[in-house]
Formats: structure tokens, sequence, C-alpha cells
């Protein structure tokens, strides 16, 4: 037989693809539904948190961060609960990393604040002593780009039904409604308002100065996005 | 006319050569400065701080990654491919001026979407995914060029004079079918500008699968990319340089066809691997555990087909630098395919998992299989495109044992990194707490950052070595006339 297919080019090829992709068929496709479904207490992106987890992936944080915790007593006690499917419901694309040359961020908003993600992006080792992170001087002066998450949100609102402007379910029983504009302009004006409140707990003049001016800085953003990882 | 012996044609073998030393070199002195950032972090405003931005870890990493696989290793692939394509089908890429066509218009649109790609990285487009961070224009640009190539190998076979297969023809179709299923599959993404009528950055897109399901379809692409990419053409060269340059015959037939058809059924379950312990089921985890073990089997059968090779001709290792290279990578082959497995299984990946050591298992294959062979593949064909000898013998003996001191300086420093970190991050006092704040851990692996830069440096410093000692066989060695090129490739002092 593989002497027969080594002189058939078109059925040894066929039967090469059929060997490689039978894994694939097997492994990924059965579960497909099952492991999107949402948990109760997860919600869709805000404007303003979507914009910061783009800046997020924009300056590679996941190359250094993981966001998964794993299932061991020493990391629920490091960084909280471990991980569960229903929690990224929401993530496109899926930020795990796979590597940790800085701690896992999975849920860096219960114990971390603007003020201190202020002071470490502007200069990592000033608060965290041999720290080898770099500072993020630049994210301070860049302009988020607000227009293109807003894109993102309408486009998977759209074509996956992520359930904008609807009433969710979270863990204590309350409800929560994450808020989707109609227009363009709704959307920036909503993203300010959300980076409103970041900036008031912020330090830098220049950046207060540039939210009160109506622009949203790439920290702020990034701060919205990290305070909302819970 | 009739009579005269076939005249190969090896004009895009040479593009494509150029382009694996240039990238070759300037992807892994991207390498180096990462290391080094990680040693001491002012490197990361190499350029001053206003530059920062663009020199920092995180937009170096991918650039790093994507230039020297894709770069580096895929163009030397292709060289290697528009040279044993023709010389085991036993026809010309003269012969066929739509072959030629397609051929040129392969490499050119490949250095187009290189450029693009290193801008577009530099400036901070990605997608996040791991060695799959294009956007969907680029996207769209891969499979253009992979859908020329494709062109190129059916079309090859089409107008063949060997009827029968070489072993490395068939490493070289699964390699297209395979990274073809994985690419498109992966990269499923919607165009946000096209999707929301025209907000936002044109080039945005967002993946089609969510959590979970995103990382496992990431997860099937990343580690099989290695596969496909990293692995079975680079089989293909050694199948087929290692018995030419020796002069020896492929030492089992049955021996090869076990490995590659096991490999090619074993390889793509074992993906799993990478998300041990995370929300993927359990029983999926268990799957790339298991499968990850079997793959030592078609690895090892094709290392130690290689190795067998050489049985009575192992005083060849002695005499020629360019046998060495081939022999250490296959070894090295081994030593990469014996780890991984260990690292899959999930008691030791529980440990190792999100540190140095899987950085650590990535070079030894890449650098001391990957890039050896590789190495060793050009040296071999450089002589016979340009009909020169290699310039300097003893470079490339010195060469070869600077890299492989980079090599073991670089490995056995991850190794004593990832497993001290492993072992710190999970360390509890006696009264339950954790033993070490996550800055310990970090601080603690210093030296060994410091080791590994000096290894990767080395490497680096062997490729720059590499690079002079193909520019001078390029342009000014020795000519050599046809019956010099027959097996032991023919090199200057």
């Amino acid at each position: 037989m593989f002497h027969w297919l080594e002189k058939n080019p078109f059925f040894f090829a066929v039967t090469v693809f059929v060997v490689i992709a039978f894994a694939g068929l097997v492994e990924i496709l059965p579960n497909f539904a099952q492991a999107s479904r949402p948990i109760v207490g997860a919600k869709p992106y805000s404007t303003l948190e979507l914009t910061g987890r783009w800046v997020y992936i924009k300056n590679n944080c996941n190359g250094c961060h993981s966001q998964l915790i794993r299932p061991f007593k020493s990391e629920t006690d490091r960084y909280g609960h471990y991980s569960t499917s229903g929690e990224y419901a929401y993530d496109r694309p899926f930020l795990w990393g796979s590597k940790r040359t800085g701690p896992d961020l999975m849920r860096v908003g219960n114990y971390r604040t603007t003020d201190w993600h202020e002071t470490h992006m502007k200069d990592p080792a000033a608060v965290v002593p041999g720290s080898i992170m770099p500072a993020y001087t630049w994210l301070f002066k860049n302009t988020a780009d607000i227009d293109t998450a807003y894109a993102e949100q309408l486009t998977i609102q759209k074509f996956f039904a992520v359930p904008y402007n609807k009433e969710l379910p979270m863990a204590d029983g309350s409800k929560v409604t994450v808020a989707l504009a109609d227009t363009l302009e709704g959307a920036r004006a909503s993203a300010l308002e959300e980076a409103k409140v970041v900036a008031a707990d912020m330090k830098d003049q220049a950046v207060k100065d540039a939210v009160a001016a109506g622009q949203v800085p790439e920290i702020v953003a990034l701060i919205a996005y990290l305070n909302r990882l819970k | 006319m009739e009579n005269r012996p076939l005249e190969y044609d090896y004009t895009v073998a040479k593009l494509f050569m150029y382009n694996a030393i240039f990238v070759g070199v300037a992807g892994m002195l991207a390498g180096v400065v990462l290391a080094w950032q990680m040693a001491f972090p002012q490197f990361n405003y190499i350029l001053g701080v206003e530059f920062a931005e663009y020199t920092n870890f995180g937009r170096l990493r991918a650039i790093h990654t994507d230039s020297v696989i894709y770069g580096f290793v895929l163009s030397a692939v292709w060289s290697t491919w528009y040279y044993i394509g023709q010389r085991v089908l036993k026809v010309s890429m003269a012969e066929s001026k739509f072959l030629m066509f397609v051929g040129k218009a392969h490499f050119w649109i490949y250095m187009a979407a290189s450029i693009i790609i290193v801008i577009g990285l530099q400036l901070g487009i990605t997608s996040s995914k791991e060695y799959s961070e294009f956007e969907w224009p680029i996207d769209l640009g891969i499979v253009v060029v992979w859908v020329l190539w494709g062109i190129s190998i059916f079309g090859l076979i089409g107008i063949r004079r060997e009827k029968s297969l070489y072993i490395s023809i068939w490493y070289y179709i699964a390699t297209f079918l395979a990274v073809a299923m994985l690419h498109i599959f992966n990269n499923a993404e919607i165009p946000t500008y096209l999707a929301s009528g025209g907000i936002g950055n044109w080039y945005h897109s967002v993946s089609m699968y969510a959590g979970t399901n995103d990382a496992l379809v990431q997860w099937w692409f990343g580690h099989n990319a290695v596969a496909f990419v990293l692995t079975t053409p680079i089989i293909a060269m050694s199948y087929y340089f290692l018995p030419k340059e020796s002069g020896q015959a492929v030492y089992s037939y049955k021996l090869s066809l076990l490995a590659f058809w096991g490999l090619m059924f074993v390889y793509l379950w074992a993906g799993g691997h990478h998300l041990l312990f995370s929300t993927v089921p359990d029983w999926m985890q268990t799957m790339g555990s298991v499968f990850s073990v079997v793959l030592i089997l078609p690895s090892w059968g094709s290392a130690v087909n290689m190795l067998l090779t050489m049985k009575g001709e192992w005083q060849q290792v002695a005499a020629s630098p360019l046998i060495k290279f081939m022999v250490m990578a296959s070894t090295f082959y081994m030593f990469s395919t014996l780890e991984g497995p260990i690292q899959a299984i999930k008691s030791v990946n529980a440990l190792a998992h999100f540190t140095d050591w899987i950085v650590g298992h990535v070079h030894d294959g890449a650098l001391g299989w990957v890039g050896f062979m590789v190495i060793a593949a050009l040296f071999h064909m450089a002589p016979r495109m340009f009909k020169r000898e290699i310039y300097s013998k003893s470079l490339m003996g010195m060469q070869f044992w600077i890299q492989t001191l980079g090599v073991i300086l670089y490995f056995t420093s991850m190794w004593i990194a990832g497993i001290t970190q492993g072992m710190m991050w999970r360390a509890h006092d006696e009264f339950g707490n954790l033993a070490y704040s996550f800055i310990d851990t970090v601080v603690v692996l210093h030296p060994y950052f410091i080791i590994r830069a000096v290894g990767g440096t080395l490497y680096l410093v062997g490729m720059v070595m590499f690079a002079y000692n193909m520019y001078k066989t390029m342009t000014s060695s020795r000519v050599v006339e046809e019956h010099e090129l027959q097996n032991a490739t023919p090199m200057g002092a």
C-alpha cells in the first residue's frame, strides 16, 4: 500500500490529510458549544474596558503575565479562586498566556488599585524592588482607540449574540446591565464617563487634563480593564 | 541536448537562501536583545526612553519568534524545497516557465508580507495569539503565499520523471497540508471594520472563538506549527542531506515509514499538553498528555534512522564539521523529543508550566535541532548552487563548537531557572502560608538570565560567522568542477 501511495501523489496527499485532521475532529469539535457558556457573574466588556483590553494586547502584557489560575493550593493562595471555563465566555481572544515572567493577573482587580497601577506603570521597580518589568511611560501619552473597540462590540453583539443592554444575573443575586451605545458618538461619550471615574483616582496632571478635555489616554483604558479583572 | 545531464535551476532556491541567512542573524539578534532585557531591564530602553515603546520586551518578543520561525526557518525550508524538489523528482525548474514564475511570485509576495509583518508588530498590531499574531489582511496574504507554494509542489510533482516520491517529498507535502489547515482554522476571525459598517481600524478583527475554545484552537495550532514548520520540513532536510553528504544510504526504509505515518497520526493529538490544569475538559488534557509520551516513538524513529545512517562511517563525524552539524542536530532532536513528553506528564507540567524550563525546551529544539540542521543544509547546498567550495572549513568548525556551547549554556540555565521558580511558587512555610512573594522568585533568576543571555550571544556570534562564511563562499572562494560535488562538500582551509 505504501509503495502504491508513494507513486500516486494525489492519494498520498489525501491520506496524509485524513490522518492529520483526525485528531482535531475528535478533540476539538465535541466540546465546542458547551465550553463557551458563560457562568453566572460573567459579563461582557464595556467600551472602555474593551479598549483597555486591546492596549493590554498591543503591549503584549500576555507575553509575561498569565490569566489562568490553576487548581493548586499554591495558586489559589496567591491569586484567588481557580479559573473556570464560563468566566472566559466573553474573552475574544483568550489571554491565558504561556509564561509567568510576572504574576498572574486573572483577578488583579481584587487586590490592586488605580493608584497602584499608575505608579507601577511609570516605574515598576519603585513599587516592587527588583522588578524586571520595563516602565510603560508611552501609555500616558498615547490616545486610546475607542472607535475600534466600539466596532468590535457591535460585531460581537451581531455575530455572537453577546448580551449588551440586557439584564445579567450576578453571583450575589443582583442584576447588571452592560450598556452599548446606539451611535459612535454615544460610545465615545460613555467611554469618557468611565474614563473620568478612573482619572479621578489618578495623580498624573497631564492625564487628568486630557480626560477633562475629552481625550482618553491609553493608561486610563488599561487601568479600567485591569480593575475589572476579578 | 538529449544526452546532456539535467541542469537544475536554483534561482528561487538562492533567493530564499539569502533571506534565510539575513533573517537568521536579525531574528536571533532580536532574541539576544530580549535575553539581555530579562537580565538587565535597562536594555528595554536601548534606543532611549522615548523609543521604549518600540524596543521593549513585549514588542520585540513576537518579532523575535516570528522572524526566526517564519523568516529564518521557513525561508530555509523553501530554499531546500526548490533545491531538493528538482533533484529527487528529476526535473528542472527551467523546464517550466509557469513554475518558475510561481516560484518567484512565491518569494516576492512572501518578502512583501514579511516586511509588513515586522512593521505591524513593531507598531503593536497583533491578535495576541502566539506565532499567529497577524491581523486578517496578513492572514489572507499568508494564504496566497501558501497556495503558491502548493502550486509549486504539486506542479513540480506533476511533471516529474522519477515516479516514486522520495521520503523528503512526503514531509514537504505533510508540511504544506497541515499548516494550511492549522492556519485557516486558527485565524477564523471577523474584520470589525466591515462588520460594523466602517468604524475604527480597518485591519482589526475579532476571533470566531471565545475563551476556552479559543485557547484550544490556538494550542492545537501552536503545538502543530512547531510540528509542521519546525519539525517535518527539517526531517525532510535530514533525509536528503545526511545521506548525500555522507554517501551512505538511509538506514531503514521501514523505519522511515513507521516514523512518518506515526508522526502524522500522533502529533496533532498532543496540543492539549499546553493546556494542562486549565479549564479545557479533563479528558482532552489526558489525551494531550498520553499522546505526547507516545510521540517519542515516531520522533526517535526518525532520529535513530539518521544516526544509524552513519553506521560504520563515524570517522566522518570527526572529519567533517558539516556532518557534525547534522549528527548533533539529530542528537538534539532525540533530546528535545524526550524532554517535551516529560514536561507533558501532568505532575511535571504542574511544576514546569509558565516557567523558563519551557523556554529552555523550545530553544534546545530550535537552536540545537532546527538551527543546526538548517545551517548544515545551507552549507551543503551553497557549493552546488554557486559552484564554489565552502570558503573556510576551520571557520565552520569553530562555529560548530561556539554554537554548541551556546545551546548548552542556554538550556542548562533555563532548566535550573524553571525548576527553581516552579519550586518557589509552590513552597509553603510551616504554617501553610506561601513561603515566597512573587518578586522573590524573579530576583533569584538573575544569574541564570545572564548565563542564558551569554549562551544566546554565543549562538548569535556563530550565526555571524556562518553568514560571513556563506558570503565568501558565494562570492570569492575557489571555483569547483561538477565531479567535486558528488558527496562530501568541498571546503577550503
